[in-house]
């Protein structure tokens, strides 16, 4: 059984010629894995990632997220966006609980969790603030709880850490280690940086682009739980070089 | 020391009035200049008596009156600006948001939003006469450009990624519309407030002088054509004084309301 499966999926941009944005997609994804969507800005990583949200529509082909069909987006798909995308004029707690209270879900069902959740992403202190008081990477923080709060079961993560200082990038990727550790939701990560694939994935399609296709599917051989030090390893180097010449080969 | 700095800036502000008063008032006294404009001591003479005398028996209409006219005009503004308030922001939210309200309205609003609101005159008369509601229209006409425009643009401008993620937590149209679309516009509709308040007291002091027997537009053109340009005088600075008055209400208002937008530009 798959958790998400797609299957010779298309999108096509109208215009002057047509932009192909995605070629025969095809990707499975079982409950609980860790993907990582990698390569070069224009292979149409960030537009699978929509696609797979539900905010496009395919062009033609297969998109089923738990056996149904996405039609529009929805809450057991959470979404972290690159800038956070928070409510710049609710405090973190009002943006953590805005997910449930817009379903019309009693307080006493998600305060509980909410709280646990920002606790999780380390914000307790924070629950007032607004996000103008945040830095870019507590504001991800917010973004990751809010959707952990959700319930959601597929996390869809567009570089997140993207903008972020190297310092700041590496806590946040220790963090989303951890969170996947304790509650396994399945997590489809779209990166451009080679490192921050290994090191979080179970499995790395690499995408090339124009048209936007997947070029190849590898296994990262690290085992769990995984610490700062698997990016020294020599399964890491060795993972990186196959990553680089791939991309060569394709580029060059 | 802050207020040391402040109080300079407000010293250095004032240079330049003082200088043109005291002139005002010294080649104003001299003689053969009497007629043409009243010195500033006179004009503050007159508007004392327009405030604070006894009304006489009808024969002098600028003894006591001020606070009676300065609330005639208030009051049109008041009410034509707050109908253009509940008229233009759900209006200008629906047409930012939806393609259908957008194209049934917007054409129409676009087309008729060049006629100057002072164009509209004789067609208010027409319509309701001398009374009341005739400036109030004109009011609502005047304050409702601006706010349904700026509300619009505001309501066009949200943020996709905002939109995106509270569909994403479940959000239905309705509670996008008042949870995400209308907080993310309320910049641009308090920037749309404050254009068309300003233009609703244009828009009273234009009617009053035309199209109703009191306010401070009224006594403004009447007290002109009787020759009381003492009056005319203290009649500007009380219009300015209430525009400035009535904006600051609606800035400390927007203060209150938008702290996530100030802190943000700080």
């Amino acid at each position: 059984m798959s958790n998400i499966s797609v299957k010779d999926l298309c999108k096509t941009y109208p215009g002057q010629p047509p932009v192909k944005a995605l070629d025969r997609i095809d990707l499975e994804v079982p409950p609980g894995e860790f993907v990582a969507l990698l390569g070069p800005s224009g292979c149409g990583k960030s537009t699978l990632l929509n696609l797979i949200a539900g905010f496009e529509s395919p062009t033609s082909g297969v998109l089923q997220v738990e056996q149904k069909a996405v039609l529009a987006p929805g809450p057991d798909r959470g979404v972290v966006f690159q800038e956070a995308a928070l409510f710049p004029w609710l405090t973190v707690w009002e943006n953590v609980v805005f997910g449930p209270k817009v379903q019309g879900l009693p307080k006493a069902e998600y305060e509980e969790r909410a709280n646990e959740m920002i606790s999780i992403v380390g914000l307790q202190d924070f629950k007032n603030h607004l996000p103008v008081q945040l830095s870019g990477g507590m504001r991800q923080r917010v973004g990751i709880a809010r959707i952990l709060t959700l319930g959601s079961r597929v996390l869809l993560m567009d570089e997140p850490f993207g903008a972020l200082d190297a310092q700041t990038r590496l806590t946040m990727q220790e963090l989303l280690l951890s969170v996947w550790q304790k509650l396994k939701p399945t997590i489809i990560f779209v990166t451009h940086d080679i490192d921050e694939a290994i090191f979080l994935s179970n499995t790395i399609y690499v995408m090339s682009a124009r048209p936007g296709r997947i070029q190849s599917k590898l296994v990262v051989p690290l085992a769990r739980p995984r610490t700062v030090a698997d990016t020294a390893s020599e399964a890491f180097s060795a993972m990186k070089l196959e990553i680089l010449n791939l991309i060569r080969h394709t580029h060059g | 020391m802050k207020t040391t700095v402040h109080f300079k800036q407000l010293m250095l502000g004032l240079v330049i009035p003082t200088v043109v008063v005291v002139l005002w008032q010294v080649t104003g006294s001299m003689p053969g200049m009497a007629g043409i404009l009243p010195t500033p001591l006179l004009v503050l003479e007159g508007w004392h008596s327009w405030i604070f005398a006894k009304p006489g028996m009808g024969l002098n209409p600028y003894l006591g009156t001020w606070l009676a006219n300065v609330e005639y005009s208030s009051m049109r503004v008041a009410q034509g600006f707050t109908l253009a308030a509940l008229v233009g922001v759900p209006l200008g939210l629906l047409i930012g948001w939806s393609k259908f309200i957008s194209q049934m309205f917007d054409p129409m609003i676009q087309s008729l939003r060049p006629i100057p609101i002072t164009a509209w005159l004789p067609f208010s008369i027409a319509v309701f006469g001398i009374r009341d509601i005739g400036s109030i229209f004109l009011i609502f006409l005047g304050g409702f450009y601006a706010i349904v425009v700026n509300t619009t643009q505001g309501a066009r401008d949200v943020d996709r990624n905002l939109v995106r993620a509270a569909l994403m937590m479940g959000a239905s149209r309705t509670q996008l519309l008042l949870r995400v679309v209308l907080p993310a516009a309320m910049p641009s509709i308090f920037t749309g407030l404050r254009i068309g308040l300003g233009i609703s007291w244009t828009a009273v002091i234009v009617s009053e002088m035309v199209a109703v027997k009191s306010g401070l537009g009224y006594v403004l053109w009447d007290a002109y054509y009787v020759g009381r340009m003492d009056i005319v005088l203290a009649d500007m600075v009380s219009i300015g004084a209430m525009g400035y008055i009535s904006d600051r209400i609606i800035v400390f208002i927007e203060r209150k309301m938008l702290v996530w937008r100030i802190l943000q530009s700080h």
